[in-house]
Formats: structure tokens, C-alpha cells, sequence
């Protein structure tokens, strides 16, 4: 195709995707280096028969010309992202020389917000990705092995999970585990203890997230590594059964070399997505015990008074350079591949 | 799999419509519950004293005098102003999918069709900013759209999800329109069609299953997104899902939980049946990039 046609095909697409994906990632990065502005102040002085006093006011109408002038805020350079809400560096130094062990340094600076949200992003992806893969692997293989009449519905519910949006389904999941639910009240119930609620426990929420999270993403992984097994060539396994290959052995042999590269397809797609998890902190309502990275940036930007552009932009920055270093050996590999196929 | 040599033993056949049953169960269940649930009043799904209430109906009888009412679906639908958020969603929905695809067709064809070695590298652009968190990207909005006094309406929020749902589109209609053999439309060119009439008159005919996946994609994100829609549309234009949180109700005022729940079956129905009735492409559209790419 010659590159006139091709830019007049390709440029409304490529148009929406630099306005509208490139433009707000350098959007993001400007705001990034501003910061709201400070409130304007005057001396006020009062004088009464007993004498005059000095006070400082808040000049409400400076402040409102100031911020209307310079809509942006002022500029703060590298100050978002070292302050106490995002890298936190003097915080970090302080309780470097003020703490006695290892350990209770950690506990410092795993209190920060920024670290806070990021060990739990990560946390997340580590825990669910690797039992997406594995239960949707073992889902897949079971499901081949039923009758083929049956399957059509079989893989309907399978996929239902998936296809609702991550704030219904860990609604739908959260109205039952809830203490007035019906998991809930039963644990409740079997445990013996009436005080016993998601809510209560940090650990008990960080579980139910990671739970919610493989019961969300393994129909995906479900569904490729399916489509996949389709493709498991006849002979060699025929072979392997003659050979008195065990069932296991096969599949660890035969089955998983050939769908290796769906397998790591399906691993950078789902950390991908897991790395953004934010709708279940909002279903499960645990805001209180849970956050991830982008849970911080809708929290700076659905704040009441004054939305935190600054702020909501620096951990956004920090939040696509994780994914640039998730991705980066994806990008690495298909760079060499396609320096060698030319 | 059917190996004709492969002899299961009943051992195995047992646990394993075992585990299947038992994986429904964990998948379908909380579906059925909470459609159930959502013909009770709130004492009985959200039971206080006992969580058999919920299959009793104990307090329904009494408020309502039957087993089963439709309370807080009329009441979601009329006084929640459901009915407004379920128009702006079709709006948005039918908008972005037409738009999506009418864009995606064109910009896969041509990135098919490309020998050039920019097409690949549009290709990984592609794949980095379908990697990008959507809140982020909305991080970026927000500030651009203020100053522009174009925020808090239905047609920003269509064109940034048809922006934000390019790069999949773009990724799956690529490997369908690979399918599609180069020799159909060069004979068309030859024959003196321009590569818009080959485009119009010779691809896009044989294209549909992949413009109906395609577009089923585009249609559940639209349908499905709540980070672009809960910040960028005003509370009037809010669709579905941002509207299912705010009858959750926040810290300052108490929300109507039976609302959310019977809006959460309200909009999931549609979505359950229109998967059902597309499952095949549904499936196809999720291992085209994987299994054939």
C-alpha cells in the first residue's frame, strides 16, 4: 500500500489515539510539575480602644484572582513527587537514622500512602496472576474433557464472571460475603464470633480482593488457554500415550511446550490489567484497608474541595513508568525478533 | 481432546465433573443470588438477625404482603433516575461502537495492508498505550477539558472511549484482516477499483464476523466503563455503572442499597443475553490475538 493511501486510511484512527492517549500521557506529565496554589494571606489590623492587633486572614478574593490567572498552580518542579504523599525521600531518611531495626523501618515507610498502595498493586498482581494462569489452565483442560454437546453452556457460565464490569462484580460478591450477607453470616455463624467482618481485618480484605481478582480474571485466561488446547496437534500425544506416558506427563511434555507462548501472552495481559486494579477497593468499600496506585489517583481527583491535578498527576507518571518496566522485556524480546526476521 | 487411545478411568471422570460443577457454582452463583435477592426488601437480602430471610422472605411478606416484590426496581427505575442513566448509556454504547469500528476497519486495513516497517511500529504504540491505567489517561483529561468547558458531557466521554479503545480494536481487527487473503484486493485494484472501493466493496463483505467481534469488544467496554464515565460526565449524564455507586452512598448521606442491587441486574441482563446470543464471537475475539497472532 503505498504511504499516501495509508496515511489517509490510518488518520482518523491515529488522530484519536494521539489527542486523546498521547496528548493527556504529556498533559499528565506537565500538571505533574504544578501544584495547587498556596491560599493568599494579609495582615489585617484591628484597632480597638484597648489598642491595635495584627492579624493574617485568608484574602478570598486574591486567592480566587490568583488561581483564575494561573489555572495550572504554581510551579513545583520535582516537589510532588518527593513529598510526603508520593516518594516520600526526607520521610524515608528520617526514619532510616531514627529507627533501630530493619523492621521497624519498614513498618515506617510502609505507612506511607504512596508505598502503602504500591505494595498492595503488587501484592495483587503477584498473587493473582499466577492462579489466574493456573486455574483457568485446570479449568480449560476439564472442560475439554467433557462431552461436546454439553460444552456450549458449560463455557456461558464459565465466561460469566468476565464479561460484568470489576465494580458489579465485586458488588455482587461483596453483597454475600457482607456480615449481613449469606457466606458472611455463615462464617459468622461457624466461627462463632458475631464481631467477625471483612471490614474488621486487613489481611481478611487484602484476601477477598485477591479472591475477587482470580475469580474475575481466570475466564480470560479460561478462554484463550481453551482455544489453545484446540490446536494440541493428535500424534505426538497419541505417541505418548503408547509410549505409557501418565496423563500428567503429557501434559507437562506435550500440552504446555505447545501453548507456551499463549501462556505468555495471557501473563502480560492479565498483570497488565491486575496492575490497575481500582474498581474492587470501591465494590468492597475498602478504601480503609486497601489501595492501589490507581485508587490514589481517583482519590486526588474526586477530592472535595479542590481537585489535586498535581498530585493525582505525579502518581499517575510513577504509575505508567511500573508499566513501562512490566513491559519491558515484552518490548525488549519483540525488538530482537524483529531485528533478526529482517 | 478425544484420543481414542486415551482411556479414562471413572475415578477421573467423577472428579472431574466434580470440579466443573464446583466451578460454576463459584462463577454462577453470585449472579443468581443477587438476581433472587433482588425481588426482596433490604431486611431480608441484607439480614441483620438471620441470613434465611433472604430465601424466607420473612420481612418481605410483611412489608410488602408477598414473597416476592419489584419495589426497588420500580423505584430504582423512576425515582433513582435509572431510566436516565440507562438512556445515556445506550447513547454513548451505540456511538461508541459505530464510531470505534467505522475508525478501526480503516486504520487495521491499512496497517494490514503495509509493508512499511512504521506499521509495526504503530502496532507497538498500540500495544503501549493499551497498557495504559484509563485513570491515568483521565488524570490528564480532567484539567485540559476544565479549561476547554467541555467536561461533564456525553460527547467528550463518547470520543475518549472510541480514543481509549482504539489500540484493541486496532490489535483485533489487524489479525482478522491478516485472514483475509492480499490476492482479493489486488485483483480488485487491477481491475481499477481505488483502494477505497477495494476497502468498501471487496473486504468489507467478507469481513463481518470480525467487525461483529469487534464491535462486541467496543460495545462492553463502553457499556462496562465506569473510571472515563464517573469523572468526566456531570451527575445528570451519568451512565449505568457511575450510577450504581452513587446509590451506594458515601459517608455523608446513606444510599439505597436495594437500588444498586436491582440496577446491578438491570444492566448486567442485557449484557448476560447478548453474550449468550454471541458467545462464539465473543471467544473468537479473545483468541484471535493469542492463537493465531
Amino acid at each position: 500500500m503505498p504511504n499516501k493511501t495509508f496515511f489517509w486510511f490510518f488518520l482518523p484512527t491515529g488522530l484519536a489515539m494521539i489527542l486523546f492517549i498521547g496528548l493527556p500521557i504529556i498533559s499528565t506529565g506537565i500538571q505533574s510539575f504544578y501544584a495547587q496554589h498556596d491560599q493568599v494571606v494579609k495582615e489585617v489590623k484591628k484597632c480597638d480602644p484597648f489598642g491595635c492587633t495584627v492579624s493574617i486572614v485568608v484574602d478570598n478574593e486574591e486567592t480566587t484572582k490568583l488561581r483564575e490567572a494561573k489555572p495550572l498552580g504554581k510551579f513545583n518542579g520535582f516537589g510532588t513527587y518527593v513529598d510526603r504523599n508520593h516518594l516520600a525521600i526526607d520521610e524515608i531518611k528520617k526514619f532510616w537514622n531514627e529507627t533501630e531495626n530493619f523492621g521497624a523501618f519498614v513498618d515506617q515507610v510502609t505507612n506511607l500512602p504512596f508505598y502503602k498502595a504500591l505494595i498492595f498493586t503488587l501484592t495483587y498482581c503477584l498473587f493473582v496472576t499466577p492462579n489466574v494462569l493456573l486455574l483457568g489452565f485446570i479449568i480449560a483442560l476439564s472442560l475439554n474433557a467433557v462431552a461436546r454437546k454439553i460444552r456450549g453452556p458449560l463455557i456461558f457460565g464459565t465466561i460469566l464472571p468476565m464479561i460484568v464490569t470489576p465494580l458489579v462484580g465485586s458488588l455482587v460478591l461483596f453483597w454475600m460475603i457482607d456480615s449481613q450477607g449469606i457466606i458472611g453470616a455463615n462464617i459468622q455463624n461457624l466461627m462463632n464470633d458475631p464481631y467477625l467482618s471483612l471490614k474488621s481485618s486487613k489481611t481478611l480484605t487484602w484476601i477477598t480482593i485477591i479472591i475477587y481478582g482470580i475469580w474475575h480474571h481466570s475466564p480470560f485466561a479460561f478462554v484463550v488457554f481453551y482455544a489453545a488446547l484446540q490446536t494440541v496437534p493428535q500424534e505426538p500425544v497419541e505417541a505418548a500415550i503408547i509410549d505409557g506416558a501418565s496423563r500428567f506427563q503429557r501434559i507437562k511434555h506435550i500440552v504446555l511446550p505447545h501453548i507456551y507462548p499463549v501462556v505468555t501472552f495471557v501473563a502480560l495481559i492479565s498483570l497488565m490489567d491486575n496492575f490497575r486494579v481500582f474498581e474492587p477497593i470501591i465494590g468492597f468499600s475498602a478504601e480503609g484497608s486497601a489501595q492501589s496506585l490507581s485508587w490514589l489517583i481517583y482519590d486526588n481527583l474526586v477530592n472535595e474541595e479542590v481537585i489535586l491535578f498535581g498530585s493525582a498527576a505525579a502518581t499517575s507518571m510513577m504509575t505508567i513508568v511500573g508499566i513501562a518496566i512490566l513491559l519491558a522485556p515484552v518490548l525488549i524480546r519483540t525488538w530482537k525478533e524483529f531485528k533478526t526476521a529482517r | 481432546m478425544d484420543y481414542g487411545l486415551d482411556k479414562k478411568s471413572t475415578s477421573l471422570k467423577t472428579f472431574n465433573t466434580i470440579f466443573i460443577i464446583v466451578w460454576l457454582l463459584i462463577a454462577c452463583f453470585p449472579f443468581i443470588w443477587t438476581f433472587w435477592g433482588s425481588f426482596k426488601v433490604r431486611a431480608d437480602f441484607f439480614s441483620r438477625s438471620d441470613w434465611w430471610y433472604a430465601i424466607s422472605a420473612f420481612n418481605t411478606l410483611i412489608e410488602t404482603g408477598g414473597k416476592f416484590t419489584t419495589d426497588a426496581y420500580t423505584q430504582a427505575w423512576t425515582e433513582g433516575e435509572f431510566w436516565k442513566a440507562s438512556k445515556n448509556t445506550i447513547i454513548v454504547t451505540v456511538f461508541v461502537v459505530s464510531i470505534s469500528l467505522f475508525l478501526g476497519t480503516l486504520g487495521a486495513y491499512a496497517l494490514s495492508r503495509s509493508t512499511e516497517r512504521y506499521a509495526f511500529w504503530i502496532l507497538i504504540a498500540a500495544l503501549i498505550f493499551r497498557a495504559m491505567p484509563h485513570i491515568t489517561l483521565v488524570s490528564g483529561y480532567l484539567f485540559p477539558f476544565f479549561q476547554l468547558q467541555i467536561w461533564g458531557i456525553l460527547p467528550t466521554t463518547i470520543v475518549v472511549l472510541v480514543a481509549i479503545n482504539q489500540p484493541f480494536t486496532l490489535w483485533l481487527l489487524y489479525s482478522f484482516f491478516k485472514t483475509v487473503p492480499k490476492e482479493l484486493d489486488e485483483s480488485a485494484l487491477i481491475d481499477g477499483c481505488s483502494y477505497f472501493q477495494a476497502f468498501r466493496h471487496i473486504i468489507m463483505p467478507v469481513m463481518w464476523p470480525g467487525v461483529i467481534t469487534a464491535g462486541l469488544f467496543s460495545l462492553m467496554l463502553a457499556y462496562n466503563d465506569f473510571t472515563v464515565t464517573a469523572l468526566l460526565l456531570n451527575q445528570e449524564n451519568h451512565t449505568m455503572v457511575p450510577k450504581i455507586q452513587s446509590y451506594l452512598g458515601t459517608n455523608q448521606h446513606e444510599g439505597n442499597l436495594m437500588w444498586a442491587v436491582s440496577a446491578v441486574v438491570s444492566a448486567t441482563a442485557p449484557l448476560f443475553m447478548l453474550v449468550m446470543f454471541f458467545q462464539r464471537q465473543v471467544i473468537s475475539g479473545l483468541t484471535a490475538g493469542a492463537v493465531k497472532g
